[in-house]
């Protein structure tokens, strides 16, 4: 149907989009990729020549390396198994008939909208704090010792607090996907004598797999790159210094740019190893 | 399930259900409250609920002393232009992409979507050098153009998704009906489009408000929107409970407002058409 004109002006239409996006890409990528094989520190000299590989070995032998990438799958893992058990439970509680869900529902997702910094420090301060803060009245009123979050308990408290903020997603994909469920088939289950939770195991769950595999991807790509909930918190202090915060460091702070660009470049295969499982999901529903 | 559905059951849930999202609710609950306290009265012990003298004091004091109008206005201008831009450059693809495909136009969107995949910090200095070369560091532009960048997949897949659900043959059955390309697009295509572009329009002005990665890498004094305003609470002045909470509520309110007419589109948008 789609004559050669028409073809010819599909291209001009999309031009603008994919050239912009490419640049955006190449661009940047290109000067990250150049960087990391250049000695370069632009507060001490500059440009000081070729490195070799020598960025990429510096920065994965670096004390630094190993507990940032242990900070990282901590936060990653731990918003990940939270996230998604306690989303598959709440979207299972919307999903039941109960008096005022619409209401429900909004307060559930309003997490979703408030910025990074503005949750992180509400969280640290208000609810953290080891004097003023809720927890600490709650510890208190238990006969406890209240504990000093941030420091102490430094990674918990960060999965915490990004736990909060992608909970709202999590739930609100998996009750997407129980509301497209055929009811006739649990019904039927159930006709079958099926109790409640070989339903939920037999049926609910693994029309639920494709749903959680995308909610674990979309969110792992988000999560590897968490940073303002550092950034406004411990500054990376007390263990939560992440490959993202540790990169974010050597480039910014100690501005040696040909080591951060190495790390820069080690995230990006890291992001991609992840995008390569989410694209075949979402190629393979293009086609349907 | 009929049979199930009686009242002890339903009552007993809807406990369940109400619990759960107040808990998950409180944390802004608790700021929105803390905002109309005093400085004591916020971090009284025991905590006070609603048994206290409400006051405005705070948002006075915030104004006053950081001028939020100016981060206001960044955020609106910075979340506003950049979708904007964003929705103008991705129409044209996204309608070109459903009514011409192509065999390459599955491989386009992929790609398109991998750009989104490009960890921020791996680019952040060269994307900083360039905005030092240019003039662009701490500008309203500048951002307003990475933020569009960062968020043009998700404007293209969303209004892909949309377009491609407008039926092809209602487009001849207007031709026969001698329509030309002018009312074609006026009477029967954009009536059909608009509700897919302003969903899209409205879950990008929320993405790009919160965008807290750029945002605060560079900007300064100049062109900082409130994510950075917020962040230059992080100490001492976090401290003081009820201003923090005042300049968060602020921040928030907005969006959060925004935010829940665009419940649906969120699923769509940020799935890229993978859960519908």
């Amino acid at each position: 149907m789609a004559t050669r004109r028409s073809r010819a002006a599909a291209r001009m239409m999309m031009a603008p989009a994919v050239v912009l996006l490419l640049g955006w890409m190449l661009v940047p990528l290109t000067m990250t990729l150049w960087f990391s094989f250049r000695r370069y520190l632009p507060m001490r000299g500059g440009d000081l020549g070729w490195a070799g590989f020598d960025n990429y070995v510096r920065f994965v032998s670096s004390s630094a390396f190993w507990p940032s990438i242990q900070a990282t799958l901590v936060i990653v893992g731990g918003v990940l198994a939270a996230t998604v058990a306690l989303g598959v439970l709440l979207a299972l509680l919307l999903d039941q008939p109960i008096w005022g869900q619409g209401v429900v529902r909004v307060l559930v997702i309003a997490p979703f909208f408030v910025m990074p910094t503005v949750s992180a420090l509400v969280w640290k301060n208000m609810f953290m704090d080891p004097v003023n803060g809720l927890f600490a009245h709650l510890w208190r009123l238990f006969g406890a010792e209240p504990l000093a979050w941030m420091s102490e308990a430094s990674l918990p408290s960060i999965v915490l607090i990004v736990s909060w903020q992608w909970l709202p997603f999590a739930t609100l994909i998996l009750l997407t996907a129980i509301q497209s469920l055929d009811r006739e088939q649990l019904e039927a289950a159930e006709m079958d004598g099926a109790g409640p939770l070989s339903r939920f195991v037999h049926i609910i769950l693994p029309h639920l797999s494709r749903a959680v595999t995308v909610v674990i991807l979309i969110q792992t790509i988000f999560l590897l790159s968490v940073f303002a909930e550092i950034f406004v918190t411990t500054q990376g202090s007390f263990g939560t210094r992440t490959l993202t915060y540790l990169i974010y460091q050597r480039v910014l702070e100690s501005q040696n740019v040909g080591l951060g660009s190495a790390g820069g470049v080690y995230a990006i295969i890291l992001a991609n190893i992840v995008a390569i499982f989410l694209m075949r999901i979402v190629g393979k529903n293009l086609d349907a | 399930m009929a049979r199930e559905h009686s009242p002890r059951r339903k009552a007993l849930l809807t406990v369940a259900a109400w619990t759960a999202g107040l808990l998950i609710f409180f944390p802004i609950l608790w700021t929105i409250l803390t905002s109309f306290k005093t400085e004591a009265q916020a971090i009284a012990d025991p905590p006070l609920f609603l048994n206290f003298d409400w006051t405005l004091e705070n948002y006075a004091a915030v104004q006053e002393r950081s001028d939020y109008m100016r981060f206001l206005w960044n955020s609106i201008v910075i979340s506003g232009a950049s979708t904007l831009l964003g929705v103008l450059i991705a129409v044209p693809a996204a309608w070109s992409m459903a009514f011409v495909p192509s065999k390459r136009t599955k491989d386009i969107l992929l790609w398109m979507l991998s750009t989104k995949m490009l960890p921020a910090v791996g680019v952040l200095y060269p994307i900083y050098l360039i905005f030092i070369e240019l003039g662009l560091l701490d500008t309203r532009a500048g951002l307003t153009v990475v933020i569009m960048l960062i968020n043009l997949p998700i404007i293209v897949w969303m209004l892909y998704t949309y377009f491609r659900e407008i039926p092809v043959d209602i487009l001849e059955a207007a031709r026969m009906d001698g329509a030309d390309l002018r009312a074609e697009i006026l009477y029967v295509l954009a009536p059909m489009a608009l509700p897919g572009i302003a969903s899209t329009v409205l879950l990008n002005v929320i993405l790009a408000w919160n965008e807290a990665f750029w945002t605060l890498n560079l900007t300064a004094a100049n062109a900082a929107p409130l994510t950075a305003f917020i962040a230059s609470y992080s100490s001492p002045e976090g401290l003081f409970y009820a201003k923090l909470s005042a300049a968060s509520t602020m921040a928030i309110a907005p969006i959060l407002i925004l935010g829940w007419f665009s419940q649906k589109q969120l699923v769509r948008g940020l799935t890229f058409g993978a859960v519908k």
